[in-house]
């Protein structure tokens, strides 16, 4: 099978708040990728974020060398946001007018928020900027699909189902559940594998 | 990944991160002994190996503080086995003593340092450049650039260490400890090593007298690092501009020249040994360039040192760029691949236009809010800074919280209320405190409070606690007692009956430390609001020195073993805007598990992120927040 990318390094950005799951996401990803022979450099950017901050996992992905684990301003080619806001301050920073969006509507709102210093824009508001500035944009809920499906905290792995379903992504579905099965067992391993392929459902064309 | 770091797969390739890149060198370089104290981003290392102690049959400690971990590497070095010593580049600071009478007496068996920096303090409060004690000290040098040199140059770094009988400090940054990439992995030894007798007249001593061997040793180092796999040059045979890069510098360096097409003009030499440098190597290429930029984490360490090595060989002609006085790249902070495209296209000439976004109308740009960092839902930190507030700024006015190094030192924004008025290191909050508690005689009249989680009470209050003991200063000192380093991952303590290899452990109790020291002690629990905001207002009004436990698991920890309890409002309760307490469970209280709906005008639990201590349900004055199985 060729090994070869629709670019290459292909630049994936996932992000979020500290807590929701997206370093594990992308190590599952990228170790996925690993396996499959490519070369994938990770860097996240997460500081103290178990205490609700910004996480952001630049994932890069080449059949050729190893890159830096920083992704260059614009030079993102999809993003995965489990945060609307997150999502909006990725794409400005990172986004071109190609770049493609995948994001959870959910909000989880900053504490200037929930003092009441800041108000948390409409979500309608935060895809229509994003309509903007960026390619494609999706809104999935994964949050409230995997709620539905058995537990919010595994929306992350429904993302990666999406993720993995967009045909830049050299990985087919099994090449993740392959990782997933490694990684988790009984009712943790099954409820990740059926959000994964809610996910992948989501986006398969 | 423990399957990983101890698979037994030579040539097979993995994804590691770098600290677990770390890890398998370490094993297979043979250590049998390993110490450290937590810090961001080293933290994952000695985790990993208190998980494969047992398996590896080696010994993994989280030592009290940097110095111990240090002096413990030190210790086992002379039964001539190899450790590994783990540190940030605060904790590097800390057994600064250490290092520079290490390094006169040198050491027997391998002894590795690993000191993890993190440029742009993304998990510190200070971006220090560690490298500058590896020079000051006068010991070897290695930085990896990538995921599999992280690996390779800690067996290296151990064979250069037992070869030269020196303490051999190898630096990694965040974006290598904390990245992930393809790691191949090495063969592991067959059997583990042996301690040796050690015989009457074998001694380590630290004297002066050893200088001048320190430095032979330092002429050993270069020799070998002449002809380093670790240092390559890729580049045209005359290159109008030579890059010299380290650690990180080198990716973005590689990446800066493809997307500006200039490998037919640039050249980059990429070192990994970087004290002492390679001094005949630098000069054949240096020879060739009339123009060298730097490109290096974080102070301009390697520019300073090629500097010296151009002004002490006269037939140079060179400018030099890099970070000193910002030439090129700026002077604090991290670099990025955009940093060092933007400084390699000025300093070439050539323009570089990033990818665009589309165009946003002025009237569909959205103002994103700030995400402050703050306490997790449920943390006993948020109780504590709470009930302090009360007592020192509403009920007292005018108390004066020194701060120090944890999660509470979020207790300086907004999770705290501001509440903290000095930030200093480890240790810092007691010794402070120590010192404005002595001005009461003086007529200052503010109550002083010192803050210290437990894991820091450890690490660097006791002689500080003495120390205010023994003088009696004027002052509160209040533990923040997590029963963990929460802060770095949850790691253990003196305080915990476990180790970090899973094995009992003499847990040493904070109270018993404190009456030892003769101070009078309390122990009350945060959750507890109203009564311990009492006893804190009784403590402040006693004089002299006093010290307060404060104690009640981090709640991150707490639920995961006990699980969550379900917590909700009463709509029919909430009295919403109508009731005169301001949202005092989102906009006062500010967990974030407390929300405000805009729908129905009435607090809400965000059930995703409630972990259920239901300490808000205590505050809430019209008691609509309700509990599962009663109150808290």
């Amino acid at each position: 099978m060729s090994m070869q990318l629709s670019k290459d390094p292909l630049n994936v950005i996932i992000c979020g708040v500290g807590g929701q799951g997206n370093i594990l996401a992308s190590e599952l990803l990228a170790s996925a990728l690993v396996e499959k022979g490519y070369f994938t450099t990770v860097g996240e950017t997460y500081g103290a974020s178990q205490r609700g901050g910004s996480v952001m996992s630049h994932v890069r992905i080449s059949a050729r060398k190893q890159y830096s684990a920083l992704i260059p301003r614009g030079e993102a080619h999809i993003i995965i946001g489990f945060e609307p806001i997150e999502t909006l301050r990725v794409a400005r920073e990172y986004g071109n007018s190609n770049t493609k969006v995948v994001f959870d509507p959910r909000p989880n709102y900053p504490l200037a928020v929930l003092i009441g210093e800041a108000v948390y824009p409409e979500i309608e508001a935060i895809a229509t900027e994003l309509r903007y500035l960026c390619g494609s944009v999706q809104i999935l809920e994964a949050t409230r699909l995997a709620q539905e499906a058995g537990n919010a905290q595994a929306a992350n792995i429904l993302l990666m189902g999406a993720l993995t379903a967009m045909p830049e992504i050299p990985l087919q579905a099994e090449d993740y559940s392959q990782v997933l099965s490694q990684r988790f067992k009984g009712d943790v391993y099954a409820l990740n594998q059926e959000v994964f392929d809610l996910g992948y459902r989501q986006l398969a064309v | 990944m423990e399957w990983m770091v101890t698979a037994k797969e030579p040539g097979k390739t993995f994804l590691m991160q770098g600290n677990e890149a770390i890890v398998r060198g370490a094993l297979e370089a043979g250590i049998r002994f390993a110490a450290a104290y937590p810090g961001s981003p080293s933290s994952e290392i000695l985790t990993m190996l208190g998980h494969v102690a047992e398996e590896m049959d080696l010994h993994a400690e989280w030592s009290t503080n940097e110095n111990c971990a240090f002096q413990a590497c030190m210790g086992a070095s002379m039964g001539k086995i190899r450790s590994l010593c783990v540190v940030k580049q605060n904790g590097l600071l800390t057994m600064g003593d250490a290092l520079h009478t290490a390094a006169l007496s040198g050491c027997w068996g391998g002894v590795v340092l690993l000191v993890a920096d993190d440029p742009n303090a993304h998990s510190s409060t200070n971006e220090f450049d560690s490298r500058h004690q590896a020079r000051a000290a006068g010991i070897p040098l290695l930085e990896p650039a990538t995921f599999q040199e992280a690996k390779d140059m800690i067996v290296y770094a151990f064979e250069l260490s037992e070869k030269l009988q020196q303490v051999v400090m190898v630096r990694s940054v965040t974006r290598i400890c904390h990245g992930r990439g393809n790691v191949t992995l090495g063969e592991l030894p067959s059997q583990p090593s042996q301690p040796k007798p050690i015989g009457e007249w074998d001694k380590l001593i630290a004297i002066n007298w050893f200088h001048d061997l320190l430095w032979a040793k330092l002429d050993q180092a270069q020799a070998a690092f002449e002809d380093s796999s670790f240092n390559w040059y890729t580049g045209p045979e005359q290159p109008e501009l030579l890059i010299i890069t380290s650690g990180t510098g080198w990716l973005y360096s590689v990446e800066a020249v493809d997307t500006l097409k200039l490998d037919d003009r640039v050249g980059i030499l990429k070192l990994g040994t970087t004290w002492p440098l390679p001094e005949r190597l630098l000069l054949k290429y240096l020879e060739k360039s009339p123009r060298v930029l730097v490109v290096e984490e974080v102070d301009p360490f390697l520019e300073h040192n090629v500097a010296s090595i151009i002004g002490h060989n006269p037939g140079l002609n060179i400018q030099l760029y890099g970070r000193h006085k910002k030439s090129a790249l700026p002077q604090s902070f991290e670099l990025n691949p955009d940093v060092v495209i933007n400084a390699l296209a000025s300093v070439m000439n050539v323009t570089y236009q990033a990818p665009q976004t589309g165009e946003v109308p002025a009237e569909a740009v959205v103002t994103i809010p700030n995400r402050d960092l703050t306490f997790c839902a449920g943390c006993p930190h948020r109780a504590s800074f709470f009930l302090l507030k009360q007592t020192l700024r509403i009920h007292e006015g005018n108390g004066v919280v020194m701060g120090d190094i944890g999660c509470y030192t979020m207790g300086g924004n907004r999770a705290g209320h501001f509440l903290l008025q000095s930030i200093g290191c480890m240790g810092a909050g007691i010794n402070m405190g120590e010192g404005l508690g002595q001005l009461s005689r003086f007529g200052f009249g503010q109550p002083v409070v010192a803050l210290a989680g437990d894991s820091t009470f450890f690490h660097s209050c006791l002689p500080g606690l003495v120390n205010a003991r023994y003088h009696d200063s004027n002052m509160l000192f209040v533990i923040l007692d997590n029963s963990a380093t929460a802060m770095t991952g949850f790691q253990p303590h003196p305080g915990i009956p476990v180790n970090c290899m899973g094995k009992p452990a003499n847990a040493v109790s904070i109270e018993k430390v404190v009456e030892g020291i003769g101070c009078p002690v309390a122990v009350a629990d945060p959750y507890d609001i109203e009564a311990t905001t009492q006893l804190v207002y009784d403590l402040i009004k006693k004089p002299g020195m006093k010290v307060l436990i404060l104690r009640q698991p981090c709640a991150t920890l707490a639920v995961r073993s006990k699980g969550r309890r379900k917590v909700w409002v009463d709509p029919e309760l909430c009295r919403g805007d109508e009731c005169g307490c301001g949202r005092f469970c989102s906009k006062t209280w500010g967990c974030p598990g407390n929300i405000w709906n805009y729908q129905t005008g009435k607090a809400q639990i965000d059930e995703v992120v409630c972990i259920g201590c239901g300490v808000c349900a205590s505050l809430c004055p019209a008691g609509a927040i309700k509990v599962e199985g009663g109150q808290a």
